[in-house]
């Protein structure tokens, strides 16, 4: 399903969290909202999920104005940061959730819940955790259970925030690569938002790079790190001050492939 | 003797949900020669807590029960089936099953509304809830006999209609509600906000109606703390003294709650009587530690050191 968001503003007392911003997410791909911390890239986030409201500005889903749409009708699936698992229910009971709170005219069979859930913990590769609590998992087992919770209700898209910011480095890595590979199965519409340049641009088909509540800057990896809109992407994907050109160079990656940053990353392009 | 059980749910009432205690590492800190202190320290330390503890908590309440068993068990008993006893313990009994229910409802609904949602008028609502707490119980029964006495603002009101509230049963239970508001209320805020709104969020986004997300994920997580507030709640609604003892009127038989029956026995010298009935009292102390010991034992164990790292 396609996400649109057009002329978004959104203050916090007298913080400007978004300051009109507009952007198009096409069918099926995987983007990455970029940015420095307080730049608006949860906010935006949350907005399209409906957990907070704009100020002005409208969300189209799939075309449709949703802004009288309550957030359980959106059929989003949101990951949280902290993953936000039920910690009294199992892994089982988490997953199905969802299933269970439908209507009961549209309720599935008991049946139905056990098999659609199994077939999500395979998906994740957890099913021997079913009977396990979220609090004897470990950090990157919980953020899996978490995605297969969101994917149970079969969202039309999914939005991922810090997924993996909680976890230590090498479980990162691990992860991102492997939404990357769920993500080439399932070809659901997918934002995740990241601070992280190295992890946006490994696994992102398109990266919105912002700052201060506005968008700099909208490409693919490549074209991203190839051609910096501003100086301030320049400066933020080319992780200046982060070590040698060939240390920088070797970290920028899309997908395996390094990408070749245009300027000298120690010395950005400055207005 | 409502003392005993009023001073047991005060005291605790503040600091819940704030202590996961962790014993084995103090006990680290004994073993090790590198951060014990000097011998003389602690066993002063130790004879003067224990001392302390001794004299003003395990006296009085080894006395009441030697006190209530002085003159045998068949006194003792009497005491206790006599008409009038008898009917203290139903108000009793009958004041805490309607103040504690109606707490219950009140009180999870606030702390619901204070730890999930912004408002305008949020820190005067907490004050306001602590308003029982830090205002005297005399006080408070003064306030009800103020408004609703025959000399009061809605007295002649009520007159005409021949309602009693005041030196009737309407007044022990609406002074037994408001002495026990903060309890539940008080228990649950620390509780929820240290929890935030990340799961009923899920929830929402799950489909989940806001029934559905109270029933399912907000309240099985408090559950806890909620039964360690109602147990407080109801020592504190069958103990109260003060604000009960200005609206009763003291009418044996008819709005004598027990702590009232324990003083009158007591001025009229019958000593036997009123330490039997004041050990039923210290009885429900000892029942509430218990039962508070054990909710705390599985609180700590639902907050192990792993869900609470989740929880941040």
């Amino acid at each position: 399903m396609s996400i649109e968001v057009r002329n978004i503003r959104k203050a916090f007392g007298t913080f400007e969290a978004l300051n009109d911003v507009s952007l198009e997410f096409p069918s099926g791909e995987l983007v990455a909202l970029l940015g420095p911390s307080g730049c608006g890239k949860t906010t935006l986030l949350r907005i399209i999920a409906g957990l907070e409201a704009a100020d002005s500005g409208t969300v189209f889903l799939e075309g449709e104005d949703a802004s009288g749409t309550h957030v359980r009708e959106r059929q989003v699936g949101f990951v949280f940061q902290h993953y936000a698992l039920f910690r009294h229910m199992t892994v089982f009971e988490n997953i199905a959730f969802g299933l269970r709170v439908k209507p009961r005219h549209r309720r599935p069979a008991e049946a139905d819940i056990r098999h659609k859930v199994h077939e999500l913990l395979n998906l994740v590769q957890l099913d021997w955790l079913a009977d396990r609590y979220p609090a004897q998992l470990s950090g990157g087992q919980r953020q899996r259970i978490a995605l297969a919770r969101a994917l149970a209700v079969e969202p039309r898209v999914l939005l991922l925030d810090e997924p993996f910011g909680a976890l230590d480095a090498k479980v990162r890595k691990e992860l991102r690569q492997w939404l990357r590979r769920l993500h080439d199965e399932l070809h659901i519409t997918s934002i995740f938002v990241t601070h992280d340049q190295e992890e946006a641009l490994e696994v992102a088909d398109r990266v919105v790079v912002m700052n201060h509540g506005s968008v700099e800057q909208i490409g693919t990896p490549q074209a991203v790190v190839e051609q910096p809109a501003t100086p301030f992407v320049a400066d933020f994907i080319n992780l200046d001050d982060h070590g040698p050109d060939w240390l920088v160079a070797a970290r920028l990656k899309h997908r395996g492939h390094i990408l070749q940053p245009v300027h000298n990353p120690l010395r950005p392009l400055r207005a | 003797m409502a003392g005993v059980t009023n001073s047991v749910a005060s005291h605790t009432a503040n600091h819940v949900a704030s202590g996961v205690p962790s014993s084995s590492r103090h006990r680290d800190y004994q073993a090790s020669p590198a951060t014990r202190e000097a011998p003389w320290v602690r066993y002063t330390l130790l004879t003067i807590a224990l001392g302390f503890f001794t004299l003003f908590l395990l006296m009085p309440l080894f006395a009441v029960f030697t006190e209530a068993l002085r003159k045998g068990w068949g006194v003792y008993f009497a005491a206790l089936v006599e008409p009038d006893a008898l009917s203290a313990m139903r108000l009793t009994l009958l004041a805490a099953a309607i103040a504690v229910p109606l707490n219950l409802v009140f009180g999870v609904s606030a702390a619901w509304a204070i730890a999930k949602f912004e408002f305008r008028g949020k820190q005067f609502l907490i004050t306001l809830i602590d308003l029982p707490f830090s205002v005297s119980p005399v006080v408070a029964g003064l306030i009800y006999v103020l408004v609703f006495g025959a000399q009061g603002w809605f007295g002649s009101w009520f007159g005409d209609h021949d309602i009693r509230i005041i030196f009737a049963v309407p007044g022990i239970v609406l002074a037994t509600i408001f002495v026990t508001f903060p309890f539940i209320a008080r228990e649950l805020i620390p509780l929820m906000e240290a929890q935030g709104r990340d799961e009923e969020e899920a929830a929402t986004v799950l489909g989940a109606s806001g029934w559905q997300t109270f029933w399912r994920v907000t309240l099985p997580n408090v559950k806890w703390g909620l039964l360690y507030g109602v147990i407080l709640c109801n020592a504190r609604a069958m103990g109260e003294f003060g604000a009960v003892s200005v609206v009763s009127g003291h009418i044996r038989g008819l709005t004598n709650t027990l702590p009232l029956h324990v003083e009158i026995l007591y001025n009229e010298y019958n000593f036997a009587a009123a330490f039997a009935v004041a050990s039923l009292l210290a009885l429900l102390a000892l029942i509430t530690l218990a039962l508070k010991t054990y909710v705390e034992w599985r609180q700590t164990a639902t907050l192990s050191p792993e869900s609470r790292e989740q929880a941040t």
